[in-house]
């Protein structure tokens, strides 16, 4: 969020809202309604004095209405940009003419009524349409009873309940005249979603499982032994990365998952229990108390997407969200339009993630020949040589209005301050952080020729980047900066103890300054880059990566280890929404064995690589030869492939079948009476922990091809829980309608397959009737786990680390799902995950966009906190390039000493493990030396 | 490249929406030379994420 709003190529248009795009494709102009803040973003300093004084109270949307806020306001602490906004619907100056208590307050002057509603145009090459979803509202369905008893609340809200940042400081308790810590909490299930009884939505939320789990959980975590969650849902779709090890985890610890919608909520009067009543699947009537009842909204369109495709002439689908294809899976109907995100479909964050770059690089790939000709570039004055002067600090203390000054004494910290070593300024600004005071503070740093900077003031995490672009702007090395937070450490927690807070403020100064004294200029490290790229993988993930680089100028070697192209997708028939995938296919391969900048090398294997971000060098196998690649990034798109199994009699009856063998087996079969489905084979067991993702989607896609062409054949799909999330659903809810029987069997009563005659004996336990049922089987499909290709070479190669299943594993599950640790390399498609074809397409897409903001430039930047390594008292143990997880750190043997450490600066993240194990002090961390950080410690002593 | 081309393509994209999604758009297409404009209609960007406590399966801080 703050390199958002740092960014000096993002322009954030808060309180906007779209109302045309007119134009063609690469050029369109967008017309967009700027409502009016109230409050000037330039002079607002967001220190909350107007808060104080603002009479009237508004429900608080962040917190999901549990707790009001007041009508100016700023959406949560760390909003970006931190300025007050005013809500005129409730505003008394507004509403009635009266108060003006904030432009009383206001010590900057910032609040503005008089503002006006703008009209903008901008001129734009594509559009990314992101907006998201609403939470289902449960308050019109009085089956869950929302709206008449207090403790029936929406998992939005109880996330709120579990924050620190929430309204009870993240302590669990009920809701009403005396809070107590719930002891059973129920989670129900499919609340919105999956429901064409009372909804309209009969789609899944694709999310609502997982964060039932979390939050039962978590809130476990806050309450303790003896509290009892429980979890009341239809299937538990744990269908993501590491999502059934977390739900196993769940089981493990107590949450109990009980199998039935609740038909009735009731309250008792007096203990204000809630009484749930349901059926257990073996069908007894059942009634249980809780205290508190979550409700797992589902996600729906926003009522803004419908104006937003009529404002822009886009489709929308059959359930309001925005349309899309299988096979351009960020694509509106408009061209030159693109969406990402839940505003076209239900999605977890990691996928969301992952559509966003996609947009991304679809919107690069459209504009690519325009690319870096509207971007700016922030320009200073060159840095001044400071090695051989003696430290001259100067001191900037803050009084930040009422928050510092109106606590401690700021005159005698200033006094004291000037008493300090090597200190030849000190002054005292109201907000050190206002735009005019950084003007003045660069003259005074040119003037006092000052060459060390102490700002004593709030915290370093959203004000150290301003400050160090003041001292850049008086020709300081951004490094010769320090930070004394007076604030947040010291008034803001010692409000009370006016004394001693002041008497605190001058240790941290002081500290501060004796740190400043030793501080030393870091230049910035840049490192050049090879505009190639070398995509492994020579499926649909990893032709559509190298295409999308390709087409953008970057040449790109596709290292395919097979002799052809095409991967896995060649035995997919069509995609869940009937597109035909070999077309598609075909199409694909042809593009790159005929792109100028691209080249195949098949029967190609990478051997090993050395290098870094920006720099590869790769040697292959290629037909049984030796070549080496030099590239600037690399893709892994070595997808995966169907285990293998001998249960089931598989392998030793022709009946039985794997996969797409199914298809031909049908071909061939005789007026087949009986076929059967066995789903999770080999996958969610202990073997294999995780589930396969694609699979209860595949069987019902054959299921009914069957039926629509054999109707009067048995078809039987035997299950665990149906994943068939998002829009999936509705092939699942098509497959019962046309006669599908789906029978859940357990992993402790599997069914058990034996030969009869003519046929195979299928026995299993059928959970709704409660008895053992016996088909004869014509034909069996198995359906087995999805599991990675080798990569153990690749890992080693570019030092990628793989999950617990030999999955590669990803920078952040959430946020980063598509990078690796090891900056530079990127990962996409079934090497990520078992995924099917439009996410695999969506992540090669999102894949090349993380590339291309490095293949893009012609040398990158790199934080330049890095270690650096003193080759006179290094011995060359070792234990330093064992502890670095990021292979920043390497040894080399140095002629007439031996082996010696160094950095590889453009690898290294500044952890300091390598700092913290070196037995010799040799190695030391860049703007955090051993000398600087005791220094700072002793003042304090 | 013609001369016309230059002119009549523009090298900014707009981003609607300034949650997750939109700021990962912004941040990859703002990285790879492109000027973009991010529009949201709420008074600060930040979107549904900023209201979750806690993320599965790691149980990261969601912020």
């Amino acid at each position: 969020m703050v390199e958002v709003g740092r960014h000096p190529n993002i322009e954030l248009i808060t309180l906007g809202e779209v109302l045309k795009v007119e134009g063609e494709p690469g050029n369109f102009t967008a017309t967009i309604k700027k409502k009016p803040r109230y409050v000037d973003e330039t002079k607002c300093i967001a220190c909350g004095e107007c808060v104080k004084k603002c009479p009237k109270k508004v429900p608080d949307p962040y917190n999901a209405g549990l707790v009001k806020r007041k009508a100016i306001y700023v959406q949560y602490e760390q909003a970006v940009p931190l300025k007050y906004a005013i809500d005129p619907e409730h505003c008394l100056k507004f509403t009635k003419d009266k108060c003006g208590n904030c432009e009383k307050e206001c010590p900057t002057g910032a609040i503005d009524y008089g503002q006006k509603e703008e009209t903008i145009k901008i001129n734009i090459g594509a559009v990314i349409l992101s907006s998201g979803f609403t939470p289902f509202n449960p308050s019109k369905y009085d089956n869950y009873q929302y709206s008449n008893f207090k403790n029936v609340v929406t998992a939005m809200e109880f996330e709120r309940i579990l924050s620190a940042s929430g309204p009870t400081q993240g302590e669990v308790l009920t809701i009403g005249k005396e809070p107590r810590e719930p002891k059973k909490i129920a989670w129900l299930q499919c609340v919105g979603s999956r429901d064409i009884n009372r909804t309209q939505n009969e789609y899944c939320s694709s999310v609502c499982c997982m964060y039932a789990v979390k939050e039962s959980l978590i809130a476990k975590e806050h309450l303790g032994k003896d509290f009892e969650p429980s979890i009341f849902f239809m299937d538990m779709r744990a269908h993501g990365k590491d999502f059934e090890r977390y739900y196993e985890r769940a089981k493990a610890e107590g949450v109990k998952f009980i199998r039935s919608r609740v038909h009735t909520i009731t309250e008792d009067p007096q203990t204000k229990a809630l009484r749930l009543g349901y059926v257990t699947e073996d069908g007894k009537m059942q009634n249980e108390d809780f205290d508190m009842v979550v409700l797992s909204i589902g996600m729906t369109a926003d009522a803004s997407t419908h104006e937003i495709a009529d404002n822009l002439g886009i489709k929308l689908n059959r359930y309001n969200f925005v349309k899309t294809s299988d096979l351009l899976p960020v694509s509106t109907s408009r061209d030159g339009i693109y969406t990402a995100g839940v505003i076209q479909g239900c999605k977890d964050i990691p996928q969301s993630v992952v559509e966003a770059s996609a947009a991304a690089c679809y919107a690069g790939i459209k504009l690519s020949d325009v690319r870096g000709s509207l971007v700016k570039e922030k320009k200073f004055p060159s840095e001044a040589d400071i090695k051989d002067q003696s430290p001259r600090i100067g001191i900037f203390v803050c009084n930040c209005g009422a928050n510092i000054g109106g606590i401690a004494d700021v005159k005698s910290i200033v006094e004291y301050a000037k008493t300090l070593p090597n200190v030849q300024y000190v002054t005292e600004n109201l907000f050190t952080c206002s735009q005019d005071t950084q003007t003045n503070m660069s003259e005074i740093i040119k003037e006092n020729k000052l060459n060390r900077i102490v700002v004593a003031a709030c915290t370093p995490r959203t004000h150290e980047p301003l400050f160090q672009e003041t001292l850049r702007n008086a020709g300081l090395n951004p490094y010769l900066f320090e930070m004394a937070n007076i604030r947040n450490q010291c008034t803001w927690v010692h409000s009370k103890e006016k004394e001693k807070a002041t008497a605190k403020a001058k240790e941290l100064v002081k500290m501060s300054a004796a740190r400043a004294s030793l501080l030393e200029a870091i230049p910035d490290i840049s490192v050049g880059v090879t505009n190639k790229a070398m995509v492994a993988g020579g499926g649909v993930s990893g032709i559509t990566a190298a295409l999308s680089l390709a087409s953008q100028g970057f040449f790109t070697t596709i290292v395919e280890k097979s002799d052809k192209l095409g991967g896995a997708a060649k035995h997919i028939a069509k995609t869940s929404n009937q597109e035909d995938v070999q077309t598609f296919l075909l199409d694909l391969i042809e593009k790159a064995n005929n792109h100028p900048n691209i080249e195949v090398l098949l029967n190609a294997e990478v051997a090993d690589a050395s290098g870094f971000v920006g720099n590869f060098e790769t040697n292959l196998i290629h037909n049984g030869e030796e070549k080496t690649l030099s590239h600037g990034i690399g893709i892994i798109a070595t997808g995966g492939e169907a285990s293998n199994t001998d249960e089931y009699l598989y392998g030793k009856n022709d009946r039985v079948t794997k996969w797409n063998e199914f298809e031909e087996a049908f071909e061939k079969a005789d007026n087949p009476q009986n076929i059967v489905f066995i789903q999770c084979v080999g996958s969610r067991d202990k073997k294999r922990p995780y589930c396969s993702r694609v699979c209860c989607t595949s069987s019902i896609m054959k299921a009914l091809k069957v039926k629509k062409k054999s109707p009067d054949t048995n078809v039987y799909i035997l299950y665990r829980d149906i994943r068939t999330y998002g829009e999936k659903e509705r092939l699942y809810k098509e497959a019962r309608k046309i006669g599908v029987i789906f029978i859940r069997y357990t992993l402790e009563n599997k069914p058990v397959v034996t030969s009869g005659k003519d046929y195979l004996e299928v026995k299993v336990f059928d959970p709704v009737l409660q008895v053992n049922l016996l088909i004869e089987a014509d034909l069996i499909n198995l359906v087995t786990a999805i599991k990675p290709s080798d990569n153990k070479k690749l890992a080693a190669a570019y030092k990628l680390s793989v999950n617990e299943d030999n999955f590669f594993m990803e920078a952040h599950a959430k946020l980063r799902p598509v990078d690796f640790t090891t900056d530079g390399v990127f990962v996409c498609g079934s090497a990520h995950y078992p995924k099917p074809i439009e996410e695999s397409i969506a992540q090669a897409m999102a894949a090349a966009s993380r590339a291309t903001t490095i293949l893009s430039k012609s040398s990158i930047k790199i934080s330049p906190l890095v270690s650096s390594v003193d080759k006179e008292k290094c011995i060359g143990c070792g234990l330093c390039v064992e502890v670095c997880s990021f292979a920043a750190i390497i040894l080399e043997d140095i002629e007439g000493k031996g082996l010696r450490a160094k950095n590889i600066g453009a690898s290294c993240k500044g952890c300091g493990l390598c700092a913290a194990s070196c037995p010799q002090k040799a190695i030391d961390m860049l703007h955090f030396k051993e000398k600087q950080i005791v220094a700072s410690i002793q003042a304090a002593a | 490249m013609s001369r016309k081309k230059e002119q009549k393509t523009i090298g900014a994209v707009m981003v609607v929406g300034g949650g997750i999604v939109g700021m990962q758009s912004a941040l990859d297409l703002a990285d790879s030379g492109f000027y973009v404009y991010l529009v949201e209609k709420s008074s600060s960007i930040g979107g549904a994420m900023a209201s979750l406590d806690k993320t599965f399966p790691t149980n990261d801080c969601a912020m």
